[in-house]
């Protein structure tokens, strides 16, 4: 009856897109925040970004909504209201649920299962072109949550982040096994943090080295799609802690035009899903 | 709470936790090195693991392949090598194969992590590190509350520079504060980048939040450790960064990071 209820609330939203990892810190939210911005750069489209991060939401910051505090929907009943940042781009996290940036989310499973499906069930999304859902690092209570609450509509796919090197690699193996246990596609894997260009010399230097082949040799191994590289630039780091969008600050940079291409090939997936679906019909 | 005859912790002089609201800042890379620091100076150190979903020591050490055995009062930690200076548990070690996905619910995951606490035969140790996954949730809560009558000496927070760090580790903090745990510094990692080429530093994840941070919670700031492919490539080919790589980048600030840890508990005892 859950399900079904959310399967009602969900119905307008049209492709769903998980970003997951096994490992933390490589990337998902920044990933998240820019796939939601290079997806709203299309004025016609309507895009949501739900942060499931509960005790780490970092979709706040990142989209330059710090602060701000979730309120009611103009639409009586209808719940919370997602935080927008543009016209066609909204936001839902924990954060806005919080009052001080000291404030610690110190909950057990259970609690933080009950309101990931607040989120889903109580937010005036509205009709929705991209729903983008950042989760926290791991293969526990948030994530099978997640995918067991939209099994009601469905998820197009998961876009799995990792860096290069095995300590991360261990981990994102496990996180495509979570994902094939569950039954969740996977659109494909991102290597980030691939290299880094002095700005001075230009040589190229392997912070995190891939001493397993990187995720290029994992990607072979396991079958699934090598979406792209994103190489480390310290531009990144500082739009996301201003809240701006990389991909406007630094539109030359090779992480733009990485991430760029990426989000295309992300989008050309949805757009054959959907059509496949079509067919079906 | 019965205590067993004689507790699993009762050989262990000082217990601290390696915490951090966020993932991927180094945790676990900081417990590794400080236990190979403290070993180098003479002392016997444990490492308890309680990331569940994804346990990164065993490789740090180049054991991810052993199995755990049993004996009368639990699990027998495993031992990095011959000098069984340095041990080791973590559900690294439980796993049949390395690639499988520990897909556990709170209330599972808690059941484990009490038994990771109560049930290792670690034997006489002077420092037992706790690496932890990221957040404040089941591992953490149950983790303090386990370790609560052994009265850990209290917990190292990592961050990373930038704010997006920062806002996290601020939130670890609170759950410090709200569970009584001590916090004996923070270490701000991956504090800038000295291209190995050319010797310009870059600040690839911005720098100072943490120290900023320390400042602003009063807590003791332990020092800034720098991007270092070396230290990287160490801990992925499961090395002893501190004996092999003496004039690395990162080698000065992991050493006092475990000089600034030993002055601490030798203060204590006198």
């Amino acid at each position: 009856a859950e399900v079904a209820e959310l399967r009602e609330r969900l119905r307008s939203v049209k492709h769903t897109v998980l970003v997951l990892s096994g490992k933390g810190g490589v990337g998902k939210s920044t990933f998240s925040a820019l796939l939601a911005h290079g997806l709203a750069a299309d004025e016609a489209k309507q895009v949501a970004l739900l942060d499931i991060d509960i005790c780490g939401p970092s979709i706040p910051k990142m989209m330059g909504l710090e602060g701000e505090q979730a309120s009611e929907s103009s639409n009586i009943g209808s719940g919370w209201s997602p935080v927008y940042v543009e016209e066609n781009l909204g936001v839902m996290s924990v954060g806005f649920l919080l009052s001080s940036p000291d404030d610690a989310v110190i909950w057990r499973g259970p609690k933080k299962n009950g309101l990931i499906k607040q989120f889903l069930r109580d937010v005036d999304w509205g009709e929705i072109d991209y729903l983008i859902v950042d989760t926290p690092p791991g293969t526990s209570d948030e994530h099978l949550s997640i995918v067991q609450y939209l099994s009601a509509t469905h998820i197009d796919g998961a876009v799995i982040v990792t860096t290069p090197q095995e300590v991360s690699l261990q981990d994102v193996r496990k996180e495509i096994n979570f994902c094939h246990k569950v039954k969740l596609p996977i659109i494909g894997v991102v290597e980030n943090m691939s290299g880094f260009v002095c700005p001075k010399c230009k040589n190229e230097s392997q912070i995190f080295p891939p001493t397993t082949g990187g995720a290029e040799k994992m990607c072979q191994n396991l079958n699934v799609s090598l979406l792209g590289k994103v190489p480390l630039d310290p531009q990144i780091g500082k739009s996301c802690d201003k809240g701006q969008s990389f991909l406007s600050e630094a539109p030359e940079s090779p992480a733009t035009l990485s991430y760029r291409h990426i989000i295309q090939r992300i989008q050309e997936y949805c757009d054959q899903h959907h059509f496949q679906e079509e067919k079906i019909i | 709470p019965s205590f067993p005859e004689r507790s699993n912790l009762a050989g262990v002089r000082h217990i601290l936790l390696v915490l951090s609201g966020k993932g991927g800042v180094g945790k676990s890379t900081i417990s590794t090195e400080l236990a190979l620091s403290l070993r180098h100076s003479g002392k016997k150190v444990g490492i308890l693991d309680v990331d569940l979903c994804g346990p990164s020591i065993p490789r740090m050490f180049r054991v991810q392949d052993n199995d755990v055995h049993q004996c009368d009062s639990g699990w027998v930690p495993v031992f990095v090598d011959q000098d069984k200076s340095i041990s080791l548990m973590s559900i690294g070690f439980l796993l049949e194969k390395p690639d499988d996905a520990v897909v556990w619910r709170g209330p599972k995951k808690n059941a484990l992590i009490k038994q990771f606490v109560t049930d290792v035969a670690w034997g006489d140790l002077d420092f037992l590190i706790v690496d932890t996954p990221p957040g404040t949730s089941d591992e953490h809560i149950s983790t303090v509350e386990a370790l609560r009558p052994y009265k850990p000496l209290g917990a190292i927070l990592v961050t990373t520079p930038q704010a997006v760090s920062v806002g996290d580790v601020r939130r670890e903090l609170t759950f410090c504060k709200k569970t009584g745990l001590g916090v004996l510094g923070i270490v701000e990692n991956m504090s800038g980048f000295v291209c190995p080429h050319c010797s310009e530093c870059t600040n690839i994840f911005s720098k100072g939040g943490g120290e900023e941070l320390a400042k602003h919670a009063g807590v003791p700031f332990l020092g800034c450790v720098p991007l270092d492919p070396q230290l990287s490539r160490s801990l992925e080919e499961g090395r002893d960064f501190i004996q092999e790589f003496p004039k690395s980048s990162a080698f000065p600030a992991l050493t006092r990071i475990a000089q600034q840890i030993l002055d601490g508990t030798s203060q204590r005892s006198s």
